[in-house]
Parts: structure tokens; C-alpha cells; sequence
């Protein structure tokens, strides 16, 4: 009964969008304003429906209801409770309501917090939400219905994969899909603004916080995906390109040079076009990861079941939806005007080199991402593109955008001069090359790419430091205490600051983990040692243990360095019986600098075991560095002008509307 | 005043064309050089396969086949697409999914004597799934006049 009341709502929950996406458009078109205020009232009875059907899915779950036919493929009942409930979004079916879900979620909050916005505009805004809303829920009651019922029902479920079986199945995809599915709030602002031809400071304003709130939710999700790889998989790698990250890279990629594009629309009134275009891109890049990796054309472990019906439906809407809003852009942009002028050395055109930069960079992870699947598709052959291809193409891009990341934020707007500039951040730059050139060469290994990734990381937190130097050195014309200076610092600088440095920690991290790190794969028996890295890991066997579904084999790693114990590492192999499916768990000691990683291979013979062992220096500042970008996002987000100045704004912006 | 401008504009134009080749052409030699050939079993036997650079190959483990050196961590295993067999060494722990009987797929070079002498095993995240690039050697055995010709040479 309670699968058939999430069906249900999920009917009347397509209903609704489709309510939702046509009567406010059509509304704000002619000038209705009844039609327009429909859209408020349809996005909450929307998310309330979807809400209602997660709910019931849930329920299924964790009631063990395995007369439903996607519960029976992905659960079990021997799964613990907190991985029954994240096993909702395990599959193809039940990821697809998160999506649903969590856009009806980000419709709602629009709804709330637009009391600011012009009427025509909110409900422009929530019908391309709205209709965005309709192809997902088609999709999911055509080809993809969570619901359907398994007659005879089964007796157990199939177990959700035991790779997913971790913490990070209840946090990496709704961060990931909060992220995703959050550009289209941008992209929705993006729609609107080309539909009623109004683009001006005020409108990039209102589009900012949300496209930056998105913004924080994807770095999370990527970080925290990454993390779970390094930890989960046993290689000890954090990133291997593999085509399912790029999926999520991408939109990365294009949402950081949007939320640059927007801080100039919103400051000077230019590079408006660019920014409409960047925000489809950024949408049309987290559909086509979710394509990518929903579809089955891709194999990983994100893939599930390969369905045709479904591929087609997914390509369709895709063609749709980045079609449409491409032609509307090829249509209107000329409409949303052009912006204020600037000369070739100003920080408009740092952040105008930043994004192009950065759309190259996505471009090419596309190009490498999607170029195997065209030849396949035509039948030219095999090919995979792996690592190196996107290491050769990301250092010659990546390492002007980190420079000018230390330039950008001292030159001025409008025109700025390279002598004053050179002046300014000469001790910035004589610090970190002295430091890149130096440092190295203490630690004993200087290679370029070493020293080109401390230069960058160096460069950023200098650089950064003489910004803050300068915003809050005394003033001889005025005898403003510190903290005076400081309060009138706002905080979406400091954010810039935080978000800045932590790309810095970030650069820091990858260089010294891709230069100083090192591994081996040894047999090892009961009391044999074995040396990396100065380290002596001692085996001292393994133990077994019965898990709640899984039992496991768990070595002990005593490790020490100069007769003196560091740590001890227990990685685990696993079989999940269900399955019948082993499963790796690395022992790792986490530390700031030494990281130590171990994970256990195979038994061999005499109680012998294959392990390897990873020296990972400083490999947690890459993670530290994410989180530090996100929390700079937050900090922006939480500036006052956000707030405050909507409502002051509000009678003179109704105007400008109505003009 | 406007003939400044519009030199400006074209000198901005003429940069921003001169990145953007050097953009492209910097993402095309990238792929060039890195891009992996899939080769099957069957086309490895007949000496369609580079000399000098890695590709990788897939298809079923061979039962039985697979046999460890004494450091534990040496390991040989027979790889077929139902046609033809590829002997193939490898040095290093196998995936956790690795099993004889099961689908494949290893990247490496072929070494002069016939074997192929791999860097990276690879076997995916499922215990039924069949990495698809093995899937399509197989298919390709089966027919082989049809597929082949369609693939690089």
C-alpha cells in the first residue's frame, strides 16, 4: 500500500510541475499576475509530493519491503539501518528520485527566499524549474519507477554493491547532487533573465548567493567522493580521472569561472552574455554527467543497469534542454546588452583570462571524457584516455590560473598598471620562488613539477597575505583602530581570502603527494618487516572477525620509525556473503605530514599475505584545501549585502522592471 | 578615437585566436600521445597490435590458469576470447575482483616471446559484471570476419 501512495504522489507531483511550468511562464508573459502567483503555492504542493514519495521509498526500505521490486535489488536484511536508508539512492531508480527531490527542494527554497524578486521574474524563474521538474519525473514513471512492485516478491533482498556499504553513501551523493542539481537555480535565473531581456548588477545580485551555495554543496561532494576512493578502494590514489569524476569535475570546473563571471557582472555590468552562457554550460555539464554516469554508457561502479529505453530518454531531454536554452541564448543575448568598458591590463581581465582558462580546462576534461564513447559509438575502435592525457593538458592550464589568482585580486577594476602591480607584489613573488627553489632541496628531491607546485602554493598564500596586509595596514589619514578596519572588511572578501588559500593548501598537498610519495607491494608473513620511507611495518598476522554482513580477515601493521612505535595500521579484506564479494578496507594513520597507508592484497600460502604500503606526505591537506574553498564559499554567502541591501533596493529595482 | 579602438579590438580578437590554437592544439597532441588501444586475444595472435606502445587487451581469465612466483606477488594467467589465448604476466597485487573464470581487462606491452606483460590489471566493481571491453572480445571471436575489419589496424 505505501509504494503504491509514493506512485501515486509522484503522478500528481508531475501534474504539478507541469502546472508549475507552464501557467507562471505564460503568466509572466502577458502580464498576469494571478497566473504568475500560481508558482509559489505549485512548488511547495510539488516538493511535498516528492518529498512524500521519498518518504514512502524510505519506508520500503526500512521496513524491508522486498515486494518492491528496486528495494529487493539493492538492499538486504541483514544491511545495517543508516545503509538500508542510503541504499534509497544506491540504484538507478531510487538516485533518480534524490534528483527529483532534491531539485523540488531548491524549487522551494526559491519560492521562500524571493520575496525580493520581481513577480514576472520568480515566476519565470520556478516555470523553467518547474519544467526541468517535468522530464524528471516522466522519466522516472516512463522508464524508471522506484515503485514497481516484484510478483512473487522476493524472500530477501540482492544487497546493495558492498563497495557503497560506507559512510560516504549517506553523504558523497546528495553533497554531489545538492551541487549538481543547485546550477539549475542558475541556470533557471540564466532563463529567465534571456526570456524577459532584463540583465542588470541587481539580477546577478540575486543569482550569486544561490549559484555560490551550489557551488560549496559540488567542492564538498567532489571532496568528499575522493576521499572515500583513497580510503575505499585500496590503491591509495585520491583522483584517477576516471570518466565518472569528470562527470562531476566539469560543472566544477564551469560553476568556479561563473561565480568569478558573476562577482563582474554584479560589480561592473559586464561580461553579462558570458555569464548566461556559463550558467547553461554549468547546468548542461550536471545533466550530462548525470547522463554519463546514469545511463550505463560509462562503466563504474556509478553505472547501473543498462536500459536503451532509458539511455534514449536521458539523451533526448539532454538535446532538449541544451539545445533550447543554446538557441534562446543565440536568440536573446544581443538583448541583455553590453557592459561597461575595460582596459586589456584590469582585473576584469584577469577574471576574463580565469575563465577562459577555466572553461578550457573543462573543455578538455570533456574532450577526454566523452572522445572514447564517439569512437565506440562509431565503431573506430577502443580507446581508453587515461591520467596522463589529463595531466599533460591540466599543468600548462592550471598553472596561469593559479598565477593570476594572485594577481586578480590587488589589480584594479576598470584599468589597472602592470609597474604598480610588478611593485606591489615583488616581495609576494621573491618569497615563493626563493622558497620553491629552496625548499626542495632540503627535503633532498627537486624535480620541476615539485618546484612549480610549491612556486604556485606559495605564490597564493604570499600574494593572499600581502592582500590582507593591505586591507588592514594603519592608514596615515585616518586613525581607525585594527578592529575597526576589520569590521569594514566584508566578509565575501574574506571568503575570496579562505576560498583562495585553500586552493593554496590544496596545490600544497597534490605537489608534495605526487613528489615525495611511495609504495610497495611485498609477501609477507607473521613478524616479517618491511621498510618505505624511512618507516619499519612490522605483520603480525591477521585475525578474524564476523561483521553484521560480512566477516573479514583484519592484519595488524605495527609501524616504527627508529626503534620507536608510530602507529598501527589494520587494513581489512572483507567477503560480504550476500554478494559473495571481497572487499578491501585500507588501515590508514592519519597524519598532517607522514601519512601511512596499508592494504591487504591476497592469502598466500603458510599464512603468508600480500600487502602494500603507501607513504602519503601531506596527502589530507588536498582534502583540507576543498573544505577551506567551501567554507570560503559559506563566509561569502554569509555577507551582510546579501541580506540587507535586497530590501532597501526593492522599490527602486520594481521600477526598473517596470520601465 | 574609433579607428583605436577598433585595432584594439581586433589585436584582442587576433590573442585571443592565437590561445585558443594553442588551447587546441595542446589538448589534441595530449590525446594523441595518451589515448589506449582495447585489443581482443584474437587480434593480439595475429600481429595487429602496436610494437612499441602499451594497449591493453581483454577477456576471461582461463581457469586454472593462474600461477604465482615464489615472492608471492609474480603471477602468470592465460587471458581468451573463447578463440585465442594470451599468456600474461604481471608483478603486484591483483584487483580484489579478480578471479579465473571472470571477465579482464589489462594494460601493458606484448613482449617479443608472444607474452603480454602488464602494468595494471583491471577487474571491476562487480562481482557479475563483465568489464565490456572483454564483453566485446568475446563478441568479436565469435564473428570475426564482421568486427574486425572495423577496428584500427
Amino acid at each position: 500500500m505505501i509504494p503504491e501512495i509514493g506512485h501515486f504522489a509522484l503522478i500528481l507531483a508531475l501534474l504539478v510541475a507541469l502546472l508549475l511550468s507552464s501557467v507562471p511562464i505564460i503568466g509572466a508573459a502577458s502580464g498576469n499576475t494571478v497566473w504568475m502567483g500560481l508558482a509559489k503555492p505549485a512548488a511547495r504542493v510539488q516538493f511535498m509530493l516528492i518529498a512524500l514519495a521519498f518518504i514512502c521509498l524510505a519506508y520500503a526500505f526500512a521496513a524491508k519491503d522486498y515486494s518492491v521490486a528496486y528495494v529487493a535489488a539493492n538492499s538486504n536484511s541483514k544491511l545495517p539501518l543508516q545503509f538500508r536508508l542510503a541504499a534509497v539512492w544506491g540504484g538507478h531508480e531510487g538516485s533518480l528520485l534524490l534528483w527529483a527531490m532534491i531539485l523540488s527542494v531548491w524549487t522551494l527554497a526559491v519560492s521562500v527566499f524571493s520575496k525580493h524578486l520581481p513577480d514576472d521574474m520568480r515566476a519565470r524563474i520556478l516555470g523553467v524549474m518547474g519544467l526541468i521538474s517535468v522530464g524528471f519525473l516522466l522519466f522516472m514513471l516512463l522508464a524508471s519507477n522506484p515503485f514497481e512492485r516484484l510478483i512473487p516478491a522476493a524472500n530477501d533482498g540482492r544487497d546493495l554493491n558492498p563497495l557503497l556499504q560506507d559512510w560516504g553513501m549517506i553523504f558523497h551523493p546528495p553533497m554531489l547532487y545538492m551541487g549538481y542539481v543547485g546550477f539549475s537555480v542558475a541556470f533557471a535565473f540564466a532563463i529567465s533573465a534571456l526570456l524577459g531581456g532584463q540583465l542588470d548588477a541587481a539580477w546577478a545580485r540575486w543569482s550569486r548567493p544561490w549559484t555560490l551555495l551550489a557551488w560549496i554543496f559540488l567542492t564538498l561532494g567532489i571532496m568528499a567522493g575522493s576521499n572515500w576512493a583513497y580510503y575505499e578502494l585500496g590503491w591509495g590514489g585520491w583522483w584517477f580521472w576516471d570518466a565518472v569524476e569528470n562527470a562531476s569535475f566539469m560543472p566544477w570546473l564551469v560553476g568556479t569561472a561563473l561565480i568569478h563571471s558573476l562577482a563582474v557582472t554584479e560589480k561592473r555590468g559586464s561580461f553579462k552574455a558570458w555569464t548566461v552562457l556559463l550558467a547553461i554550460c554549468a547546468f548542461s555539464l550536471s545533466l550530462l554527467g548525470t547522463f554519463l554516469v546514469r545511463s550505463g554508457v560509462l562503466t563504474s561502479v556509478h553505472a547501473f543497469a543498462t536500459d536503451p529505453k532509458r539511455g534514449l530518454f536521458i539523451l533526448v531531454f539532454l538535446v532538449v534542454v541544451i539545445g533550447g536554452s543554446l538557441a534562446l541564448f543565440a536568440w536573446r543575448a544581443p538583448s541583455v546588452g553590453r557592459g561597461g568598458k575595460f582596459a586589456l591590463i584590469s582585473r576584469e581581465s584577469f577574471l576574463l583570462a580565469n575563465n577562459v582558462l577555466l572553461a578550457v580546462a573543462a573543455i578538455s576534461v570533456l574532450f577526454g571524457t566523452l572522445y572514447p564513447l564517439f569512437l565506440d559509438a562509431l565503431g573506430l575502435g577502443k580507446i581508453s584516455v587515461g591520467p596522463p592525457y589529463f595531466d599533460t593538458v591540466f599543468v600548462p592550464l592550471m598553472t596561469p590560473a593559479l598565477f593570476l589568482m594572485g594577481v586578480g585580486p590587488v589589480a584594479r577594476w576598470k584599468q589597472a598598471s602592470l609597474p604598480e602591480l610588478a611593485i606591489r607584489m615583488r616581495w609576494a613573488f621573491a618569497v615563493s620562488v626563493s622558497t620553491a627553489l629552496l625548499l626542495p632541496l632540503l627535503l633532498g628531491h627537486w624535480t620541476p613539477m615539485i618546484g612549480l607546485g610549491l612556486f604556485l602554493a606559495l605564490w597564493i598564500f604570499a600574494s593572499s597575505a600581502q592582500q590582507v596586509y593591505q586591507r588592514l595596514r594603519p592608514q596615515p589619514q585616518t586613525s581607525q583602530p585594527l578592529s575597526a578596519r576589520m569590521l569594514a572588511t566584508t566578509r565575501s572578501w574574506w571568503g575570496m581570502v579562505l576560498a583562495h588559500a585553500g586552493i593554496a593548501v590544496f596545490t600544497l598537498g597534490i605537489t608534495i603527494v605526487k613528489g615525495f610519495e611511495s609504495e610497495i607491494a611485498v609477501r609477507m608473513l607473521p613478524g616479517d618487516v618491511a621498510h618505505l620511507a624511512g618507516y619499519d611495518f612490522r605483520f603480525d598476522g591477521v585475525e578474524q572477525y564476523q561483521g553484521s554482513n560480512y566477516s573479514a580477515s583484519r592484519g595488524l601493521l605495527h609501524v616504527s620509525k627508529n626503534g620507536i612505535e608510530r602507529a598501527v595500521l589494520a587494513p581489512e579484506k572483507r567477503n560480504y556473503s550476500v554478494q559473495n564479494m571481497p572487499m578491501t578496507e585500507a588501515g590508514i594513520s592519519p597524519h598532517i605530514i607522514h601519512e601511512l597507508y596499508a592494504s591487504l592484497g591476497e592469502p598466500l600460502s603458510a599464512g603468508a599475505w600480500s600487502v602494500r604500503i603507501y607513504y602519503k606526505p601531506m596527502v589530507e591537506w588536498i582534502w583540507a584545501g576543498a573544505i577551506m574553498m567551501a567554507l570560503g564559499g559559506l563566509l561569502a554567502l554569509s555577507d551582510r549585502r546579501y541580506r540587507m541591501k535586497r530590501r532597501d533596493q526593492k522599490p527602486a529595482l520594481q521600477q526598473e522592471t517596470a520601465a | 578615437m574609433v579607428i583605436k579602438a577598433r585595432h584594439k579590438r581586433l589585436l584582442l580578437i587576433a590573442i585571443g585566436l592565437v590561445l585558443l590554437g594553442l588551447a587546441a592544439t595542446l589538448i589534441v597532441n595530449a590525446l594523441k600521445s595518451n589515448m589506449v588501444f582495447f585489443y581482443s586475444p584474437s587480434q593480439v595472435t595475429l600481429g595487429e597490435v602496436p610494437k612499441n606502445s602499451s594497449f591493453r587487451i581483454g577477456g576471461l581469465v582461463v581457469p586454472a590458469s593462474l600461477q604465482r612466483g615464489d615472492d608471492g606477488l609474480s603471477v602468470r594467467f592465460t587471458i581468451t576470447d573463447t578463440a585465442q589465448n594470451v599468456a600474461v604476466i604481471y608483478h603486484g597485487v591483483l584487483p580484489d575482483l579478480f578471479k579465473e573464470g571472470k571477465g579482464v581487462v589489462a594494460q601493458g606491452r606484448l613482449l617479443a616471446n608472444g607474452v603480454f606483460s602488464a602494468s595494471e590489471v583491471l577487474a571491476k566493481h562487480d562481482e557479475n559484471y563483465m568489464p565490456p571491453e572483454a564483453a566485446a572480445a568475446l563478441k568479436q571471436a565469435q564473428q570475426p570476419n564482421v568486427t574486425n575489419s572495423l577496428l584500427p589496424k
